[in-house]
């Protein structure tokens, strides 16, 4: 039986590295309808070498990626696989090319065994038992050379996210790849697990195997990657050796200038308590507890940051103030109580009590794509009496109110007919931000202000929620980007497992203390 | 960026839509030996060629105005209403109830009684699977479709043995009263040529009336917003505060009402006593109504017409070709249901192919 | 009730059964792939007339069989064509075919028969016979067991034994071979199988053919078995029941044959009784037809154990990046 790492009747790494690369581009273009996914992209990846793709969200990775792994074809361009041109279709060419892919989004089957999961698509034979025999034995293996440690036979709906990658890097194995291309692997896992993560890739990579991890994290590529090429609006804009770059340079290749990490501010006046969480838990709906515990106030005239690695309860702690989702706890809002569960604690109940969300996912909550701007305006605040007619909806004061706020917040293009799937990324989020902000709330609930968005959009939007601060309100800002929260907090609260680990002022600590904090450490220790 | 003029998404598609299952139907029809142009013009004078044709085809178009309206008003919630039939069938329960009960000295008097009986009993029909869809996740497709099947048993069950007249061989009620009667085409329109047995009647216009109140309810409302963004995304309606199960309800039962209102004219107005499935498929026509008339009212209207008309049409069809069995129309209903509904894509593909390349070529 | 007709029940609550576990099975194959079809009902009709025009036409059963299966099929074929290729709305599709089978085939059997859409009655070779098992008249006279074996498991015709022995093998296939793991796959997450390097379209579309298949099988047997001959609308709702048969299993192949034989025995009851008294309460037969819609019901809204069913079902795949 062939071993599992198939270097045999290979040239060495080192040899092979001097000769064709494991992977090279030449001129690949993809375009959906008028936007330019990818254009005119060249890469070399060496063989046996971790190579970083960095950029924006947006800028083009994932598209380039499926590319390489047949999901999508190329308008334009070659692919070379070890120095050989090669087409690929489908997934299924991109496995015989060697090829394997860890997907953002887990390609699990949730109710079947991680055996199950491995075996699907590369059985041996019309029967299942002597596949999964087989694999079970393979996985064994493959499991202790590579510090991959999975229950065979544990259902993966039962496993944590940190084990689901762990299955998705075991079927690449499986599958024999050669190169392994991870997308945005670390947004789901903690410090420790990415960590654990990167010692598994460090370890492929002296075996020999090819892996690409694209992300947008720069700490990532300093860390882990031999070298990094840098994507910004589709194109390449560099490929470099990561020991001779640095964090900055790449910062700048990134986003085409000078990062903006500072925004222009005065010290907070905080005035009185507006919003006090005590005690808030939530519990999914499969028993999982998402929040133990919170318990943090949020004054007027401030802005409260709260760190953290995606999933560690920051978007329930949004979501059960903005009243999509039930908890139990006491909230209070101006030391009047909110309801928690029941009727009365629904999106609605909670504008009227003064707080206004601009929630982390404006495609999926914040806006109606099919609806037109005007219609967007009234979202959340349909039931005004200065959007209504009684049981009708005044349409035309709807419209008047969104050409006033599309010129205030700078709305482009200023047409307030356009579906809200028309507009780009910032002019969505402009629209949300203006309807949540002219109500004047008491309290403002945002998550993830700047993702998505272009430069120039992030500033303003910066710009305007230092304002709304300083008008005195309330903000509670949610944000996985560091620099966000150090350039707009006057508090930090960093969350860590739906518990908060404790609280900073941006003089106080740096990012180095908070990354131990997000990752579960007592930052207090220090 | 949209990819094509909206008037070739609301008119053009369909049309096409609808001319390949046209097109598909004449093959069936020389595929059985006959000829498709000289059907197609019977079906075309039977329809509209005549008042008498007019009669039935505007009656059979009210029919299919309350159940397309009914389905119409379900998707904007993105919710699959397919047991119209069932509503309908309970509707003609409500109406008979009304009409029987009460010695009805007047049309004007019965005929609103009529309405509020056939829209609560059609209404009460959709409300059990719309409860169970808001507060157990159960699928609404299947339930409504259990639902017709559990009516149709139910309402034999009643004229069997409750409703039936004592000594009477027939599953039916008693003949209403002739207070209930409603005005038929004869009565206030005969100048236009209707005669007697014209079973158009004033339930024609009470749909026309549907017509506007649910364009009013869709797209002026703040009730119809609601439903709109509910169906659009139910987590972002969540997100704005409007409460699913509210809007579940409320959208199933003014859709089980306006199926249940369709036995104000077929009951009431043309059958005047109730009789073993006085539905007809109606309901199901209304799921072919409502994808050809792309939940508009207005396009509702035109398709319930052009609905009305083949049913119309197709049973001169059978009279004057008689090698064509009536069952051509459901073949046509199919196929109309196949094209609008679950073969959109095949068209809409190469249209919105035409219009990029139309456009980059301006460009 | 005395064991006479007791027998006489369970041996028509076995042949009313048998289309609707051909049918419930043939949707487990497209549910369980992703595929929601509500025109179990329209292939079925389909098959019944084409089985019992081709075995009327050419005196051979067989042929009628053939010709049936074939029919289900190319309504299956568009069915995979509209929910897979054109990522169409799968329970609108299954609507049209049910109306396309419906008029079809009155229409047609109109024009080949004159016959106000039916079928001439089949009769000898054009229909299909019942099989004597072994030892079954030797067994007949012994107590109990002799009129179980010799009439209600003996005395079928070659479907009802075949559609027994779809049960086992519909099990093995989808749950021991390599297919079967995949289908399964498909109806849960077909982004997984997509990326495992496996077709999507090449899994669903099989799942929907061989569901045409079984189809096939229904409606056959339900015209040139259980009857003697198409009548117009004669499927009379079967398929739905099946559809609720195969949620009331919650989608697997034993639990399907309990829930078959259940829904059979109900039908059957309803055709020997015109009420039932059960504990005093008199039961109308209208009662028992609507039984298994009401039981299905309560078996969806989830008050005695919850069916759910394959995540992916309904929707038509799109890969996503």
């Amino acid at each position: 039986m062939a071993t599992v790492t198939q270097t045999e009747g290979r040239p060495s790494a080192a040899a092979l590295s001097q000769t064709a690369p494991a992977i090279e581009l030449r001129g690949i273009s993809k375009a959906f309808g008028a936007v330019q996914a990818n254009k005119d992209i060249s890469i070399r990846v060496e063989r046996g070498t971790i190579h970083g793709i960095i950029g924006e969200n947006g800028a083009g990775k994932s598209t380039l990626m499926s590319i390489l792994y047949g999901f999508y074809k190329a308008d334009a361009g070659d692919i070379l696989i070890g120095g050989t041109k090669t087409d690929i279709p489908d997934s299924q060419a991109a496995i015989r090319a060697g090829i394997g892919m860890v997907f953002q989004h887990f390609k699990l089957v949730e109710n079947f065994t991680v055996l199950e999961n491995v075996v699907l698509g590369a059985e041996e034979g019309a029967f299942l038992r002597p596949s999964l025999a087989k694999a079970r034995r393979l996985l064994v293996d493959l499991a202790r050379e590579y510090e991959l440690n999975v229950d065979p036979d544990a259902k993966i709906e039962d496993l944590g996210v940190g084990m689901q990658q762990r299955v998705e890097i075991l079927k690449a194995l499986y599958r024999q790849a050669d190169i392994l291309i991870l997308d945005e692997p670390t947004g789901v896992l903690t410090p420790s697990e990415a960590d654990h993560l990167f010692r598994i890739l460090r370890g492929l990579r002296d075996e020999g195997k090819t892996i690409i991890l694209i992300t947008h994290k720069l700490r990532e590529i300093m860390d882990v990657t031999d070298n990094v090429s840098v994507m910004r609006r589709g194109e390449m804009t560099a490929t470099v050796k990561t020991a001779e770059t640095s964090p900055t340079e790449l910062a700048e290749l990134m986003v085409g200038r000078k990062v903006l990490l500072r925004v222009d501010k005065t010290p907070a006046q905080p005035g009185p308590v507006v919003l006090k969480v005590e005690n808030l838990r939530v519990t999914d709906e499969n028993g999982v507890e998402r929040l133990r515990s919170i318990n943090l106030e949020v004054r007027a005239g401030e802005i409260l940051g709260v760190a953290g690695v995606a999933g560690n309860g920051q978007s329930e702690l949004l979501e059960v103030l903005g009243g999509i989702t039930e908890a139990t706890g006491t909230v209070t809002l101006n030391g009047h109580p909110l309801q928690l569960s029941g009727p009365e604690s629904d999106g609605r109940s909670r504008r009227q009590a003064g707080i206004a969300h601009v929630p982390e996912d404006r495609h999926r909550l914040g806006l109606i794509l099919d609806f037109t701007a005007w219609e967007n305006t009234g979202f959340g605040y349909q039931d005004r009496p200065d959007y209504t007619n009684g049981a009708l909806m005044n349409q035309h004061a709807l419209r008047t109110d969104t050409e006033g706020k599309m010129e205030r917040f700078d709305v482009r293009p200023a047409n307030c007919w356009l579906h809200a799937k028309s507009f780009s990324g910032g002019n969505q989020q402009k629209i949300v931000l203006a309807r949540e902000i002219e109500r004047n709330p008491d309290l403002l609930l945002v998550g993830q202000p700047t993702r998505g968005v272009d430069i120039g959009a992030i500033e303003f939007i910066h710009q305007r929620l230092i304002e709304l601060r300083d008008a005195g309100k309330a903000i509670l800002l949610v944000s996985v980007e560091l620099d966000e929260i150090f350039a707009l907090s006057d508090r930090i609260a960093v969350i860590f497992d739906g518990r908060i680990m404790g609280e900073r002022t941006p003089d106080q600590t740096d990012e180095t203390e908070l990354g131990m904090m997000m990752a579960g450490m007592d930052g207090k220790a220090r | 960026m949209d990819t094509m003029p909206r008037w070739a998404d609301i008119a053009l598609i369909p049309l096409i839509n609808l001319a390949l299952a046209l097109l598909v139907s004449a093959l069936v029809i020389a595929a059985i030996g006959e000829n498709p142009a000289e059907a197609m013009g019977v079906m075309i004078r039977g329809a509209v060629g005549s008042a008498y044709g007019w009669g039935y085809t505007l009656y059979y178009a009210t029919n299919f105005i309350f159940t397309g309206l009914a389905v119409a008003v379900a998707f904007h919630a993105r919710l699959f209403n397919i047991g119209g039939e069932g509503q309908a069938a309970l509707g003609g329960l409500g109406v008979a109830l009304v009409c029987l009960m009460v010695p009805w000295p007047h049309w004007s008097l019965a005929l609103p009684a009529a309405v509020i009986g056939g829209a609560l009993f059609g209404a009460a029909w959709a409300a059990i699977p719309a409860w169970l869809q808001a507060k157990r996740g159960s699928h609404i497709v299947i339930t409504t479709i259990m639902f017709n099947f559990i009516a149709s048993a139910l309402l034999v069950y009643l004229l069997v043995n409750v409703l039936k007249v004592p000594g009477s061989m027939a599953p039916e009620t008693a003949r209403f009263p002739e207070g209930a009667r409603l005005p038929s085409a004869y009565d206030w329109g005969a100048w236009m040529g209707f005669g007697r047995s014209a079973p158009l009647n004033v339930a024609f216009f009470v749909a026309l009336a549907c017509c506007v109140l649910v364009w009013v309810l869709i797209w002026k409302t703040r009730l119809g917003y609601e439903i709109r963004a509910f169906g659009q995304s139910e987590p972002a309606a969540k997100y704005a505060g409007i409460r699913p199960v509210r809007i579940i309800m409320i959208t199933m039962l003014v859709s089980g009402a306006l199926a249940g209102l369709m036995a104000v004219n077929a009951v009431q107005g043309e059958a005047e006593r109730l009789v073993i499935d006085s539905v007809q498929g109606a309901g199901f026509v209304g799921i072919a109504v409502a994808l050809m008339g792309r939940s508009h009212p207005v396009g509702v209207l035109l398709a319930a017409l052009l609905f009305g008309a083949l049913y119309q049409g197709g049973a001169e069809l059978e009279f004057e070709m008689p090698a064509i069995s009536r069952e051509m129309i459901v073949v046509i209903q199919a196929l109309v249901i196949l094209f609008t509904g679950a073969l959109d894509n095949m068209v809409r593909g190469p249209v919105e192919g035409f219009f990029r390349r139309l456009r980059r070529g301006a460009a | 009730m005395d064991y006479a007709t007791l027998i006489q029940l369970l041996d028509s609550t076995l042949r009313l059964a048998t289309p609707l576990l051909f049918a419930c099975l043939a949707g487990l194959f497209s549910e369980r792939a992703g595929i929601f079809d509500i025109g179990l009902e329209g292939k079925m009709l389909a098959a019944a007339f084409f089985s019992a025009a081709a075995a009327a036409m050419t005196g051979n059963v067989w042929i009628g069989l053939l010709a049936g299966t074939a029919a289900s099929l190319s309504l299956a074929a568009l069915h995979g064509l509209a929910s897979i290729t054109f990522k169409g709305n799968q329970l609108i599709s299954g609507v049209a075919i049910n109306f396309l089978a419906s008029g079809l085939t009155v229409l047609v059997g109109q024009t080949w028969f004159q016959l106000g859409g039916r079928t001439p009655s089949l009769t000898g070779p054009s229909r299909f016979q019942e099989i004597t098992l072994p030892f079954a008249d030797a067994l007949e006279p012994v107590p109990v067991i002799g009129p179980l074996y010799a009439t209600v498991l003996s005395g079928h015709t070659i479907l009802v034994y075949v559609g027994l022995l779809a049960v086992p093998v519909t099990w093995y296939i989808l749950f021991r071979t390599r297919f079967g793991l995949r289908l399964r796959a498909v109806g849960e997450n077909p982004g997984a199988v997509d990326t495992a390097g496996v077709s999507v379209v090449r899994l669903r579309y099989s799942a929907v053919l061989i569901c045409g298949l079984l189809c096939g099988l229904a409606g056959a047997y339900l015209s040139t078995g259980l009857s003697a001959g198409f009548v117009k609308e004669m499927s009379a709702g079967r398929g739905f029941i099946a559809l609720a048969a195969l949620i009331f299993a919650k989608w697997r192949p034993w639990y399907a044959l309990s829930a078959c034989l259940l829904f059979g025995l109900l039908e059957a009851l309803g055709n020997r009784f015109q009420s039932l008294e059960i504990l005093g309460v008199t039961l109308p037969t209208q009662f028992m037809q609507a039984l298994p819609y009401i039981l299905t019901v309560v078996i969806l809204a989830g008050f005695v154990g919850k069916a759910i069913p394959p995540r992916a079902g309904g929707e038509a795949y799109a890969k996503e990046r």
